[in-house]
C-alpha cells in the first residue's frame, strides 16, 4: 500500500466520523471582501496568533515560576539561570504588549468600519469583554515578578477601585488579599492570571470567532454602497489564510526581534519599606486612563476625593457609551447619529493618544 | 499535489521526460529551498525552547560530575547506624557497621530506582518497593528483582569528617 493510499483511507475513516468534507466544502465557500480597507481584517487574526503565543510562552514560564514568597527568586532564576529563560520571559512580556496593541487596532478598525451594526452587535460586545479580560491579564501578569515596579504598579492600580463609594475598599482588599500588596496578592493574582482569566477568555474567544464565521467580515459603507456584482472578494481557503499566516510570521519575527534586542528587565526585589523609584509610570496601555484621572483631579473644584470619584464616573460613562455604540448607531439610515458615533470614535482616539503623550511627557 | 506524489512513487532513477523542463526544475528548487528555510526557522524557534526546558537536567549533569563528597563530623556516626547523603544528585548511604567498618554505597535500587534502606537488625539493605535485598558490606544484590549490585564508594575516615569518593 502506498503512502497516498494510506493517507486517503485514513482521511476516509475520519471523514465518515467527523464530516471533514462538509467542513472543507464550507471553508471553500467562505470568502473575504477585497477593498482598500482589507488590511484591517488581519488584526483580529494577529491578536489570535499573539494570544496563542501567550499560551505557549506562558506554559513555558509556568514550568519554573513559583508564586508566593518565592515569586521574585523564581523569576530571577528564569531570567538569569535557565538557558534562554530571559528570551522566553521577554517574548511573553512583549507579546502581551503587542497583543494589546493589536486588540486596540482591531477594535478601532471595527469601530470605524461600523462593523458593530446588526447582526454583529454580539461580536462587538464579546470583543469588549475580551479587551477587558486582556487588560486584567496585563494587570495581573505585571505583578507576578514581584519586583519594585510591579509592586508599586499594583499598589497604585488597586487604589482605583478604592474610590468606588461604599464597596470600593472591600473590593480592593479582596483583590489584594489584605490591606497591603504582599505574597498573598501575588498568589491570588497568579490564580487569576493562569486559571480564572484563561477559563473565561478562551470560551468567549471561541464564541467571538464563531460569530465571525457566522456573519463573515463586515464591509465599510463605501463598499456596501456598491452593487454586489462590483464587489471583489477572495476565497478564505487558501488565499486569505495564506495571507493571514504571512501576517502571523511577520508578527512572530517582530516579536523575536523585540524580545531578543530589548530583553524585558527585572528590577530589584520589592521592599515594602523602600520609597517608590523615580520615573515610575504605568504601562502604556494604562497610561491614558491614569492620565485622564490625574488631569481631572487637577481641576480646581474636583480636587481630592470628589475629583477621583468624578473622574471614575466620567471614565465609566465614556466606556459605557463606547460599549453600547451598536445600540444607538444602529444602521446606515441613522444619519446624524452615525456621524455622531464617528466623531465619538475620533474623539476617543484623540483623547487616548493625547493623554498617553501627556502622560509620557510629564514623567518625572 | 498529485503530480509530486506520482513523481515520488516512481523509482528515483526513472525521471519522467518533462521533469527536465525548466518550470518543474525551478519549482522543485524553490520548494527545496523553502523547505530548508522552513526547517531552519522551526529549528531556530525550537532550540531555545529545548535548552530552556533542558536546563535542570543540564545542571544535574554538572552536579552529578562530582567525584568527592566530604561529610563533616560524620566520623561521630555511632556503629550500627546509617547516614543518608547526596552524592551529586542521587541519594547515597554511609554505613558504620557494628564491626567498626565503614561502607558507602549508592542508595538507588538498581531495579526501578527506589531509595533503599539499611536495616541493621536484619544486617541487610532492603528496598521496600519490590523487596530487593543487598549485602550491606559489598552492595551485592542478594535476592529479589534487582539485576545489579549497588555501587560502592571509597571511604576515608579522619577526625574532622568522612570523605566519600568515586571508587
Amino acid at each position: 500500500m502506498t503512502t497516498k493510499m494510506i493517507a486517503s483511507s485514513v482521511y476516509d475513516w475520519m471523514d465518515e466520523r467527523l464530516g471533514l468534507s462538509e467542513l472543507a466544502a464550507f471553508a471553500r465557500k467562505k470568502t473575504v471582501p477585497v477593498h482598500a480597507q482589507s488590511f484591517w481584517y488581519y488584526w483580529g487574526g494577529i491578536t489570535l496568533f499573539l494570544f496563542m503565543l501567550q499560551c505557549f510562552t506562558g506554559v513555558l514560564l509556568l514550568v519554573y515560576y513559583r508564586p508566593g514568597v518565592e515569586a521574585y527568586e523564581s523569576v530571577r532564576q528564569i531570567t538569569f539561570v535557565m538557558h534562554f529563560g530571559w528570551l522566553i520571559r521577554s517574548a511573553h512580556a512583549w507579546a502581551a504588549n503587542l497583543m494589546l496593541f493589536a486588540i486596540l487596532v482591531h477594535m478601532f478598525s471595527v469601530f470605524f468600519m461600523k462593523a458593530y451594526r446588526k447582526p454583529r452587535e454580539l461580536g462587538w460586545l464579546s470583543g469588549m469583554v475580551l479587551l477587558g479580560l486582556a487588560a486584567c491579564f496585563g494587570f495581573s501578569g505585571y505583578l507576578l515578578p514581584m519586583d519594585e515596579l510591579s509592586y508599586f504598579a499594583t499598589k497604585v492600580g488597586l487604589q482605583i477601585p478604592v474610590a468606588i463609594p461604599w464597596i470600593g475598599p472591600a473590593i480592593a482588599n479582596m483583590l489584594r488579599g489584605g490591606p497591603e500588596v504582599t505574597e498573598f496578592t501575588v498568589q491570588r493574582f497568579f490564580a487569576l492570571h493562569v486559571v480564572v482569566l484563561p477559563a473565561l477568555f478562551i470560551p468567549l474567544l471561541a464564541f467571538h470567532l464563531w460569530l465571525v464565521q457566522r456573519y463573515g467580515n463586515a464591509m465599510p459603507e463605501s463598499e456596501e454602497a456598491k452593487p454586489v456584482a462590483e464587489r471583489k472578494s477572495m476565497p478564505f481557503m487558501p488565499n486569505f489564510l495564506r495571507k493571514d499566516i504571512a501576517m502571523w510570521i511577520i508578527s512572530l519575527n517582530v516579536l523575536a526581534l523585540l524580545a531578543s534586542v530589548f530583553p524585558w528587565a527585572l528590577g530589584k526585589q520589592y521592599d515594602a519599606l523602600a520609597p517608590a523609584p523615580m520615573g515610575i509610570h504605568p504601562e502604556w496601555y494604562f497610561m491614558s486612563p491614569f492620565e485622564m484621572l490625574k488631569l481631572l483631579g487637577m481641576v480646581r473644584w474636583l480636587q481630592g476625593e470628589p475629583g477621583e470619584i468624578a473622574g471614575i464616573l466620567l471614565f465609566t460613562l465614556g466606556i459605557v457609551l463606547w460599549i453600547l455604540i451598536p445600540f444607538y448607531d444602529k444602521n446606515k439610515e441613522s444619519g446624524r447619529r452615525a456621524r455622531l458615533a464617528h466623531y465619538f470614535g475620533l474623539l476617543a482616539v484623540f483623547a487616548l493618544l493625547a493623554t498617553t503623550v501627556i502622560g509620557y511627557w510629564t514623567i518625572r | 499535489m498529485s503530480e509530486t506524489a506520482t513523481v515520488t512513487n516512481i523509482a528515483p532513477n526513472i525521471v519522467p521526460e518533462h521533469a527536465e523542463n525548466g518550470d518543474t526544475k525551478t519549482r522543485r528548487a524553490f520548494l527545496a529551498a523553502a523547505s530548508v528555510a522552513g526547517i531552519g526557522y522551526a529549528a531556530a524557534l525550537a532550540y531555545p525552547v529545548y535548552r530552556y526546558l533542558a536546563s535542570p537536567s543540564e545542571m544535574a549533569l554538572s552536579a552529578a560530575a562530582v567525584t568527592e563528597v566530604t561529610l563533616k563530623d560524620a566520623e561521630k556516626l555511632p556503629a550500627g547506624s546509617v547516614l543518608m547523603f547526596k552524592f551529586g544528585t542521587a541519594p547515597a548511604m554511609l554505613i558504620h557497621h557494628a564491626d567498626n567498618s565503614w561502607v558507602a554505597l549508592t542508595a538507588v535500587c538498581t531495579h526501578l530506582g527506589c531509595t533503599v534502606q539499611y536495616e541493621p537488625q536484619m544486617d541487610r539493605i532492603h528496598c521496600a518497593c519490590h523487596g530487593g535485598v543487598y549485602n550491606p558490606y559489598t552492595g551485592a544484590n542478594v535476592s529479589g528483582p534487582p539485576p545489579k549490585p549497588l555501587k560502592l564508594f571509597k571511604v576515608a575516615v579522619n577526625d574532622t569528617g568522612v570523605e566519600v569518593s568515586r571508587g
